[in-house]
């Protein structure tokens, strides 16, 4: 019995300590870059592994985030739509928005 | 003529031009860039042409911002000039970015609205119609019937060649539009057969000369078409995506791009501003849309182009 209940608490600890995590990603991504004007701004951010960058676009034209080695890319974003990616591994990733390849920028992660 | 006095190469190539049918492409022969006119004037020219064909571009189905409310309401205001132009067109040219998002919705109401001209209708799509999971499928099942690779094709019509380019797919970071080593294999095989004395028209939707590379307005590697293309004595290249009249003429090849019939944009590099839609107030609008008529005349015809707005 107490090895039992010694599991429960452990699972149940664990299960608080996953949802903290959630919510504390969810309410403060690690960096949010927002699409002005046809830029990314900031055009680099620079975060730990394992964090979330939100991208939102602000203009009245779709735009959207593809990583050039194409590890990551979003739908179209409409005015207001946003996109989110956690970046698991380091490296520096660039991407561009691939309907305005002029737009171009990067996350660092560390 | 006095343009081609001290010209030869310039005169052997508009006399050979003026054996396709007796008739020539002004605007491209005479070497120069042809002015554009009122309405009423283009009202009161004659019908005598063998045939000509309308320029429609970047209707932006779905675009709905204050100055414009609903894009669907100008499309059709644009398709209803086309259909009570004194010289009914042959056929019409859609230069792209049909659609706002390339929803099935925006392209369902964009063929009900042009249905109304009663004109066969040739499309290449912009970047706006490729933004579907597919990258562009959803246009090319619409669109591309009978289109080779991506959805290129060609076609003849009363002795001119017309040769759709798509330079909206696989753009690459930092880059401008692309044609692609495919589609540039099938433009050499596609021009092998035509004679230099064949009048070209090329239609895209991103600007085949570098007209603000700042803003993504060229296409990288045009200049692989534009050598093919070099060697026929008229050569015209129609496109959209910038929303402005814009021409330029370098050599036998004359470039113009289009009006919308949704929003304008800015000017090339006007400053402080981006290449996406300008607002304008709304008693202006339909002074900044528009369509594109393109006749083929009489070489004294003084009007081959003739860019028309929404505006009275």
């Amino acid at each position: 019995m107490p090895s039992f209940r010694f599991a429960a608490i452990a699972a149940m600890a664990s299960s608080l300590v996953f949802i903290a995590v959630n919510v504390a990603s969810a309410a403060a991504p690690a960096a949010t870059v927002s699409i002005d004007n046809f830029m990314f701004t900031p055009m680099t951010v620079a975060v730990p592994a394992g964090a979330t960058v939100i991208w939102v676009n602000h203009d009245d034209v779709p735009h959207t985030v593809r990583a050039v080695d194409g590890s990551f890319h979003s739908q179209a974003l409409d005015t207001d739509e946003r996109y989110s990616f956690t970046f698991a591994k380091p490296g520096v990733y660039s991407y561009y928005c691939s309907v305005h390849p002029k737009m171009v920028a990067k996350v660092i992660v560390k | 003529m006095s343009k081609f006095d001290g010209d030869d190469a310039d005169r052997r190539g508009f006399l050979k031009c003026m054996t396709w049918a007796g008739t020539g492409l002004v605007w491209t022969l005479a070497g120069g860039v042809p002015a554009s006119i009122g309405l009423e004037a283009a009202a009161a020219t004659q019908r005598t042409t063998p045939f000509s064909f309308v320029q429609i571009s970047d209707s932006h189905i779905g675009f709905a911002k204050p100055f414009n409310p609903d894009a669907r309401v100008t499309y059709r205001e644009a398709v209803a000039k086309i259909a009570r132009m004194a010289n009914k067109p042959d056929f019409i040219i859609h230069t792209g970015d049909v659609s706002q998002l390339s929803k099935d919705s925006q392209f369902d109401d964009a063929d009900q609205i042009i249905k109304e001209s009663g004109l066969t209708v040739f499309h290449v799509p912009g970047e706006h119609d490729v933004l579907d999971e597919g990258n562009g499928k959803a246009f090319l099942d619409r669109y591309g019937k009978g289109t080779k690779g991506a959805g290129w094709y060609s076609f003849n019509h009363a002795g001119v060649h017309f040769v759709a380019l798509i330079n909206v797919l696989n753009l690459k970071a930092g880059g401008m539009g692309d044609l692609g080593p495919e589609q540039l294999a099938w433009l050499k095989d596609d021009l092998a057969a035509y004679g230099s004395s064949t009048p070209v028209v090329v239609f895209t939707h991103i600007p085949l000369w570098a007209l603000y590379p700042d803003w993504g307005w060229g296409t990288d590697d045009a200049g692989q078409a534009l050598a093919l293309l070099r060697r026929f004595g008229s050569v015209t290249v129609l496109n959209g995506h910038i929303h402005q009249v814009q021409q330029k003429v370098e050599g036998h090849v004359s470039f113009y791009t289009a009006r919308s019939t949704a929003f304008p944009q800015p000017s090339p590099g006007a400053p402080g501003q981006s290449p996406g839609p300008m607002a304008v107030p709304a008693d202006k609008l339909r002074s900044v849309l528009g369509v594109r008529e393109i006749s083929f005349v009489a070489r004294n015809h003084p009007l081959p182009v003739v860019d028309q707005t929404l505006a009275g």
